[in-house]
């Protein structure tokens, strides 16, 4: 497992998990303790235990989302709930900000929450009896805020959101999109410095859903938190993730950013699910670009190296002559051969992609 | 053979009713045979519990109490201080109430001295005039939901007064408005806990089965002797039977609050309390309420039971009108109880889903408009009181207060329209009562009498082993075993007859109804409409019309017992045929099936499971309405359970013959829940 640190500026891990592991049944921890770390999971299936998590260790740095993928029963909601510690981990350490989650009484997990946690989930989980903005309102007067202060603190997130106009609907008169843009106000309510965000947006539809994506994104853009996301959906961890976590029966397959993982798969499993993606989308100029070599005659046209090849593929492969790529802050830092993008996108489709 | 009986459920049935058959020709009746009747071991079973009532109430655990009236220690058990103490903490809130209604001075003369008091003699609190009182019920509607409700109350309230029943009325509105928090908030309270703690509910569970399905009757003689003679007494009985619907409905709520909203509520930083009460439970808003509605129902079809036990208002003058058939009369009070449940329900209910308005920038007029308005049309009330005072300078001041039974009244026109009913139809409706008894009950009564105890025991246990196995076998069989120890094993038997002849035609009666109504989407509504509105009937009240039809005969109480136990198998079956999800439907209708097809093949085994829950149901009713039949003269163990009422050592009988009849409830319930359970995981649906 290539581990690429794209986001080395950010030195200080705010979500750090060591050996997590999450088994449910009886015996769980007896059992668990006599294997010495190497869960197998059929051993436990057969003693009535189902292994959740199994010895996951990772760290989410200052401003970054991590995406979690997999599929239903591979235990990524059940990562997140300890993260979250909506259920306790049944061995391992984590650490938010430095602090051990699992040591902590009660009482500092509530003022956790309330200062430092917001989470979103896939069924909205809105409380039916409050209107957008009473529910908006409720982590805070959890908190213990007046009433107005906190309506008024939760009308600038029905601002936010877009839902102005609609604060005094009750959830069951709205759409689903705008349910989850309550969901999101909510847990943002408190200004959380790390973000929980459970299938967001796998109740709605795939229009709705695309649209969602963008105001997260927007969001994102503006607010800069610390997020955990879990999602299903290959395409949206590619789209959102800066580095994407896949998981399966409760192990972390692979952990790296969304290019690493469509060029260099670790394991088979991986593969098969980045075999159908449609590279172009995803991989950045950066990942096919070759060193800079000063015999060769470029071209008059630059691409950012930070740009999607799908953006720029047009122009550059109509080009004769390599592309000249620039950083930044306009230095040419490599150049761009068409046909290295053309074998990259369309070669070796029935290949491993690391051969090349 | 043996490979098909065992797959088959028809054929074990069937086995079953032979086997059945068997016994029952070939065991001869005789005293000696056990096989015939067993031998009443348990006959000093209603000792036992009056012993220990007694000694709980007399022996045990003495203390020496300080009386203050004689100047010397008096023995006292501790029990008895207890329950005396609860007595009369409740009384003293009821008569509060019920001062502040009717006036009086009871409350403040406990805060003083006697010898103050009688110097003091303006010290009490006056009769509210009844106009405003009326316009405070409107007012509250108004602002509880709008004018729809305000019109109810108004002239709901209106209607008390002017028909000459407002004392009782207000009593009986003190009573409930006493005992409907106490059990909305003992039942919360249980329910929470119940919610919260496994082993909690797996108690509370047979212990609320049983409270549900004991008659009325049976606890009241306990009652009496732990707390008295009084409207505390009643007030008490109302709790135990009220309670239970509410526990129940609050553990079923906050079951199915998802948990996900849990989780949110957690993230959103909410502590152990903060998440009861702020998430869990108005979350499961809706199924709470259905249980405050339930209790406010439970706690009006009391009233007539507790005034046995001596609970004042409506109840007892209901009581009185029914014993000495005044049908017209009965008719009106009736009214009044039906009046006061609908509009406490519909006021619960339009509290629960009252809405706050943040943005509303209020005046302190406009805050408190309700109550200045009150205020101002008190005034009015007692200056038209007072200026009635003038105008009716002799006797009743019709404006002010209007006593018992001197106000308007219909009851002779109701009477006449009876007497006249009466006499063209008497010929008709005696041939069908005659008919009726000779031919159908008469037989089916001595059918059931001529049962040996041993084929009771293989239909019982059978079908409880084809059901739900070797378990749900030995449980009937225990349940039932228990009476048959008993020395009342013929009256059950009779209980039973009548039980199982209301069932039959009620079940055929509402799955017939059901289904023809849940056709439509119209038709659907309408019934269950009609379900509702008859739901808020206290019990009592079907007997009403029905002895004005039979008279005095177990036509009546079967009558009865089958209007008020359709109800159930009505609902259900609507309900159950409703939920078949339309897909089938398309399905059955794109294979080509008729009506009457889809209905045979589709709905209604999808719907069967549902169904049996409101047959479960049904039994219930029926059986209460059957001991209710005591009321006006049968002769089955509701009888017993009466006339203990008015028996030395009653307290043990009546318990005793409650259990009786919970434990046939509890029978039943067993062999139609398993059967339901067992058949909704086949059919996937829950």
């Amino acid at each position: 497992m290539a581990s690429n640190e794209t986001h080395t500026t950010n030195t200080r891990p705010v979500i750090a998990c060591e050996s997590v592991f999450k088994i449910f049944g009886e015996n769980a921890a007896k059992m668990l303790a006599g294997t010495q770390g190497n869960v197998d999971a059929k051993a436990f299936q057969d003693a009535g235990c189902i292994v959740g998590v199994n010895n996951a260790s990772f760290e989410v740095f200052q401003g970054e989302m991590l995406v979690v993928m997999g599929l239903s029963g591979s235990g990524k909601s059940t990562l997140l709930r300890c993260i979250s510690k909506l259920t306790h981990a049944t061995a391992g350490r984590i650490f938010i900000d430095g602090q051990d989650l699992l040591a902590m009484n009660n009482k500092q997990l509530i003022e956790l929450r309330r200062s430092k946690m917001g989470m979103v989930f896939q069924s909205f989980a809105l409380l039916p009896h409050k209107t957008v903005v009473e529910n908006i309102a409720f982590p805070l007067q959890i908190k213990g805020m007046s009433t107005d202060e906190s309506i008024k603190k939760a009308m600038e997130m029905v601002q936010l959101v877009g839902l102005l106009g609609r604060e005094n609907y009750f959830p069951r008169q709205l759409s689903g999109g705008q349910q989850q843009r309550v969901g999101i106000a909510r847990s943002l309510a408190i200004e959380p410095d790390i973000w929980f965000l459970d299938e967001p947006f796998s109740a709605l539809d795939p229009l709705i859903r695309k649209e969602m994506q963008d105001e997260f994104l927007r969001l994102q853009g503006v607010l800069n938190k610390t997020i955990l996301f879990v999602t299903h959906d290959f395409d949206e961890a590619l789209r959102l993730a800066d580095r994407i976590a896949i998981m399966k029966d409760g192990v972390i397959e692979q952990l790296d950013t969304p290019t690493n993982i469509v060029l260099n798969p670790a394991t088979e499993y991986v593969r098969k699910f980045t075999e159908e993606v449609p590279r172009e989308k995803v991989l950045r100029i950066e990942s096919v670009m070759d060193p800079l070599n000063e015999s060769e005659i470029l071209s008059d046209l630059k691409v950012s190296k930070d740009a999607i090849i799908e953006t720029v593929a047009a122009a550059v492969l109509t080009e004769r002559n390599p592309v000249a790529v620039t950083d930044a802050n306009h230095n040419v830092v490599g150049v761009l051969h068409p046909s290295r993008v053309i074998r990259v996108l369309f070669g070796d489709r029935d290949r491993q992609p690391s051969q090349q | 053979m043996l490979v098909s009986l065992k797959n088959s459920r028809p054929a074990q049935f069937g086995l079953l009713i032979v086997l059945f058959l068997a016994a029952y020709f070939l065991v001869p009746q005789s005293e000696t045979s056990y096989l015939w009747r067993l031998p009443p071991l348990l006959k000093s079973f209603p000792g036992w519990i009056n012993f220990f009532l007694d000694n709980l109430m007399f022996k045990w655990f003495t203390v020496d109490v300080w009386d203050p009236l004689w100047q010397d220690y008096e023995e006292k058990t501790v029990f008895r201080i207890i329950t005396r103490s609860i007595g009369s903490a409740i009384l003293f809130v009821i008569i509060l109430i019920r001062e502040f209604f009717l006036g009086g001075a009871q409350t403040i003369s406990a805060l003083f001295s006697d010898a103050w008091m009688d110097a003091n003699e303006w010290l009490s609190w006056p009769t509210l005039p009844w106009p405003a009182i009326v316009a405070g019920a409107a007012i509250l509607g108004y602002q509880l939901q709008g004018i729809r409700l305000a019109m109810l109350a108004g002239i709901g309230f209106a209607y008390l007064s002017v028909f000459g029943q407002w004392e009782p009325s207000m009593q009986t509105l003190s009573f409930v408005l006493v005992s409907a928090p106490v059990c909305f908030f003992l039942g919360l309270g249980f329910g929470i806990w119940g919610y919260l703690n496994k082993t909690v509910e797996m108690t509370l569970q047979p212990i609320l089965n049983c409270m549900q399905t004991l008659p009325h009757f049976s606890y009241l003689v306990p009652v009496m002797v732990l707390f008295g003679v009084g409207d505390h007494a009643g007030a008490i009985a109302t709790i135990i039977f009220a309670t239970p619907p509410m526990i129940r409905l609050t553990i079923l709520g906050l079951k199915k609050v998802s948990p996900d909203i849990v989780d949110s509520g957690l993230m959103s930083g909410c502590n152990r309390f903060q998440l009861l009460f702020k998430v869990l439970i108005p979350t499961a808003k809706r199924d709470i309420l259905v249980g405050v509605n339930q209790v406010i129902m439970q706690c009006l079809a009391m009233t007539t039971i507790a005034a046995f036990i001596g609970a004042k208002g409506l109840g007892f003058d209901l009581k009185v009108a029914l014993n000495s058939l005044e049908i017209g009369k009965a008719s009106e009070i009736g009214l009044c109880v039906v009046l006061i449940a609908v509009i406490l329900d519909k006021y619960s209910l339009a509290w629960a889903n009252k809405q706050r308005d943040y943005f509303a920038n209020q005046t302190f007029y406009q805050r408190k408009r309700p109550l200045i308005i009150f205020l101002l049309l008190t005034l009015v009330a007692i200056a038209l009181s007072y200026l009635g005072g003038i105008y009716f300078k002799e006797g009743i001041n019709y404006l002010y207060y209007i006593p018992f039974n001197k106000g308007f009244t219909i009851s002779p026109f109701i009477d006449a329209g009876i007497d006249w009913f009466w006499e063209s139809f008497f010929a008709s409706l005696n041939a069908f009562n005659v008919w009726l008894i000779t031919s159908v009950l008469v037989p089916m009564r001595e059918a059931y009498l001529g049962m040996p105890v041993v084929s009771t025991f293989i239909l019982v246990m059978g079908a409880g082993y084809i059901v739900g196995g070797i378990r749900s076998a030995v449980v009937v069989g225990g349940l039932i075993l228990f009476i048959a120890l008993s020395e009342y094993w013929d009256r059950a038997l009779i209980t039973a007859y009548m039980a199982t002849f209301a069932v039959l035609v009620s079940a055929f009666l509402g799955i017939t109804v059901g289904s023809v109504c849940a056709q439509n989407e119209v038709t659907s509504r309408a019934i269950l409409s009609v379900c509702d509105f008859f739901q808020t009937f206290p019990s009592f009240i079907y007997l009403i019309p029905v002895i004005l039809l039979f008279g005095i005969t177990d036509t009546s109480v079967m009558i009865a017992a089958i209007v008020y136990a359709v109800i159930p198998a009505t609902r259900y079956t609507v309900e159950g045929l409703n939920s078949v999800p339309i897909s089938l439907h398309e399905a059955g209708t794109m294979s080509g099936v008729s009506r009457a097809q889809r209905w045979i093949n589709i709905e209604l085994p999808l719907a069967l499971p549902h169904i049996m829950l409101g047959i479960n149901q049904t039994v219930v009713f029926a059986l209460f309405m059957v001991i209710l039949g005591a009321l006006i003269g049968t002769i089955d163990l509701g009888q017993i359970i009466m006339g203990a009422l008015s028996k030395k050592g009653g307290a043990g009988i009546g318990l005793a013959l409650g259990i009786f009849v919970s434990f046939m409830c509890l029978a039943v319930d067993n062999l139609i829940q398993t059967w339901a359970n067992e058949r909704k995981k086949l059919l996937g649906i829950n």
